[in-house]
């Protein structure tokens, strides 16, 4: 009689579906996952330790770079740390603009996520749809910020200045025509508020269109319903957080529970799945897309409504204008100490969280005193939710491992830090 | 809404007494500090009293307080040259306090909505260990994997203590503050091998910003121009709006005063309720 023995398969760290540099130990019986041991590491580049050489502001760009899909979110959470222990509260339009720019990154990285998702699990249009959104989107980061991904924008004591009264445009080229570049700079003739507002308008429609190639979709449903299934409690006790946990039916999310900034002024639902699985968190995605796009508007109208500073009035942790810099000596002074010294947060600790777009983003935060932080501990959802992918998959064939990865919206820029 | 900072701590002195002390902290946040050996029977009264419940652990830090508030810089005194912009490579370590490890728990209950920092001290400063919490809170498997991983803390009972981040094969616990930034070792493709190998590091550590510590006196509540009374409202009011104090409270503060009043004001209620 042969020997019948289980197969140890090495899913990754270079396989399409494993959303990076992930490596995973799959013991199977068959098809069947007996035990699954994600490696995780490969992308480990020291970003707290890093941080820790550094002046406070160097670090912001760092920030960025763990979830790369989630950019402004993680620097909200370092520089709300940084902003308690300084003790300074930034004016309201810096918070309006942070709540805009967190809630245009949470769209940003569901559309990646359910591109990306669907591509894993076999649904090829949806990518294509959800990275058109995406441009308009990464095109507001390129407006505020210059760049279209790592932004840098945030700062403590506000963000780094205010929203553009114009939009940069295409130019006609080789590749597009005048009449092409016209049709695409329709929208770009105003602010950038202006822009986001056009946007608003019509993305609930780009929505439907995603639902109508996925929510009713039979191959779809047969993929993600009860895959992947974690009860209430169990999200609980693994520490999950986000959409995760509120696809497990929990009703938690920092925004409405400990707001912060200006969420408590404005309207929006949190939607909770049922079940726990795959196509619950994909629901809950989706909608929340739905309530991004809603507080968006809101934020919008405010914006138009009140112009303001955007920044603290305070020399020593923002610079000086340049006008300033060129006649006063005391700028000049402040402006170089800025930019080499930094400041000096006095001594303590805090633990700053935000609801970012995979869960829980926090950032524990020490200093004693000095112009660099002495430890920077940043708590990433995506490190809790990996650490269960275990658990999740046992019992399940290998395909799904592919389904529970995307539903777990991994990035390893977080993971691995 | 969560209950206030000060309700909390009262409520878990009546459940835990002597076993926790609170320590200084934002006047928005709770944190205690529980000696190695009652951790376990300390978490897991936080988890399973009805009226604390902390169910969630959301984070789990490893922190080395080796060189602790120590500057590279000396910025109150100048010699003859000025001062100096040298940064001693060579100086010795300092020990701040008795102690070098810590682990730092921030727990959350979701059904009553409030935070907790848990603070436990390794009595070892060479080999740390502490009990290991995953049979309280799975979540904290990785999170201990990380800590032991990156600053050589050991988990006693943890079911699979193996590294996580680093390298197969790493040598060393590299978040360590006496471990260089640069690391130890570097690698390259050797051609004559075939194979990639380990060498000691070719480079050179530099300090590009020196760390330097001012004593601020914006944040020192002795030198604020306020008077007793209006500091013992401010504190009041900083104490009273939990939680949620940095983004509501301090958000109404805000509004009403202007950014560098506020400032001020926020500093003096740290430093009063943290001294």
């Amino acid at each position: 009689m042969a020997e019948i023995r289980n197969l140890t398969l090495n899913f990754g760290p270079q396989h399409p579906a494993a959303h990076g540099v992930l490596r995973l130990v799959l013991e199977m019986d068959g098809e069947v996952i007996q035990k699954a041991d994600p490696h995780i590491g490969l992308l480990h580049r020291g970003t707290e330790k890093l941080a820790e050489s550094k002046p406070f502001n160097q670090s912001i760009g760092y920030m960025d770079r763990l979830d790369y899909v989630s950019m402004m979110c993680n620097e909200h959470a370092y520089v709300m740390a940084i902003e308690r222990l300084l003790g300074i509260t930034p004016p309201p339009r810096a918070r309006y603009i942070r709540v805009l720019f967190d809630e245009i990154t949470r769209i940003l990285n569901h559309l990646m996520w359910l591109g990306a998702h669907g591509l894993d699990i076999g649904a090829m249009t949806v990518f294509l749809f959800c990275f058109r959104e995406r441009e308009d989107l990464m095109d507001c980061y390129e407006a505020v910020s210059g760049t279209r991904m790592h932004a840098t924008y945030y700062r403590p004591g506000g963000v780094y200045r205010d929203l553009p009264e114009v939009m940069p445009k295409y130019q006609p080229s080789r590749w597009r025509t005048q009449h092409e570049v016209d049709r695409l700079n329709r929208a770009r003739a105003g602010s950038l508020l202006d822009f986001i507002d056009a946007f608003t308008q019509k993305f609930p429609a780009c929505i439907d269109e995603y639902e109508t190639l996925l929510t009713d979709n039979r191959i779809w449903k047969q993929r993600t319903v009860n895959i992947g299934v974690v009860p209430p409690e169990r999200a609980m006790q693994l520490g999950f957080s986000g959409p995760m946990l509120r696809g497990s039916g929990v009703a938690w999310d920092l925004r409405k529970k400990q707001p912060y900034e200006a969420y408590a002024d404005l309207d929006f639902d949190i939607p909770i799945g049922v079940n726990g699985d795959c196509y619950d968190r994909y629901l809950v995605r989706v909608a929340e897309m739905r309530q991004s796009n809603r507080i968006i508007r809101q934020c919008v109208d405010w914006l138009r409504a009140n112009p303001g500073a955007v920044m603290v009035d305070e020399r020593k942790v923002r610079p000086p204008s340049r006008e300033q810099m060129k006649e006063k000596m005391e700028s000049l002074i402040h402006h170089f100490k800025f930019f080499t010294e930094g400041y000096c947060v006095p001594e303590g600790e805090t633990y700053a969280a935000v609801e970012a777009p995979k869960g829980e983003f926090g950032v524990y935060l020490v200093s004693d005193g000095a112009n660099k932080p002495y430890r920077v501990k940043c708590r990433a959802p995506g490190f809790a939710h990996l650490s269960a992918l275990g658990e999740m998959v046992q019992g399940h064939m290998l395909a799904d491992v592919v389904a529970v990865i995307g539903t777990q919206d991994i990035v390893f820029g977080e993971v691995d830090r | 809404m969560p209950a206030s900072i000060e309700q909390l701590s009262a409520l878990i002195g009546t459940v835990l007494g002597e076993r926790v002390r609170r320590y200084a902290s934002l006047p928005e946040e709770l944190s205690l500090e529980v000696a190695a050996p009652e951790l376990l029977s300390v978490a897991h009264t936080l988890r399973d009293d009805p009226q604390l419940s902390f169910e969630m652990l959301m984070d789990l830090a490893g922190v080395d307080y080796l060189d602790y508030g120590r500057a590279e810089w000396r910025t109150t005194a100048a010699t003859v040259s000025g001062f100096s912009r040298g940064v001693n490579r060579a100086a010795a370590h300092t020990l701040h306090g008795q102690r070098r490890f810590a682990v730092v728990y921030q727990l959350l209950s979701v059904r009553h909505n409030h935070r907790l920092r848990l603070r436990v001290w390794c009595e070892e400063l060479e080999d740390p260990v502490v009990d290991s919490v995953t049979g309280i809170w799975a979540g904290a498997d990785w999170f201990e994997r990380e800590a032991f991983d990156l600053f050589g803390i050991l988990f006693r009972g943890h079911p699979d203590l193996r590294r996580i981040l680093t390298d197969y094969g790493f040598i060393g616990h590299p978040f360590r503050k006496d471990f260089p930034l640069i690391g130890n070792v570097e690698v390259r493709y050797d051609p004559q091998l075939k194979r990639v190998v380990y060498e000691p590091v070719s480079i050179e550590p530099r300090t590009l910003v020196p760390r330097v510590i001012r004593h601020d006196n914006r944040y020192n509540p002795a030198l604020q121009d306020l008077s007793p009374d209006a500091r013992a409202d401010v504190t009041a009011a900083a104490a009273g709006v939990p939680g949620a104090a940095a983004s509501a409270g301090s958000a109404a503060a805000g509004a009403a005063a202007p950014p560098a009043a506020t400032a001020k004001v926020a500093a003096t209620a740290k430093g009063a309720a943290g001294g």
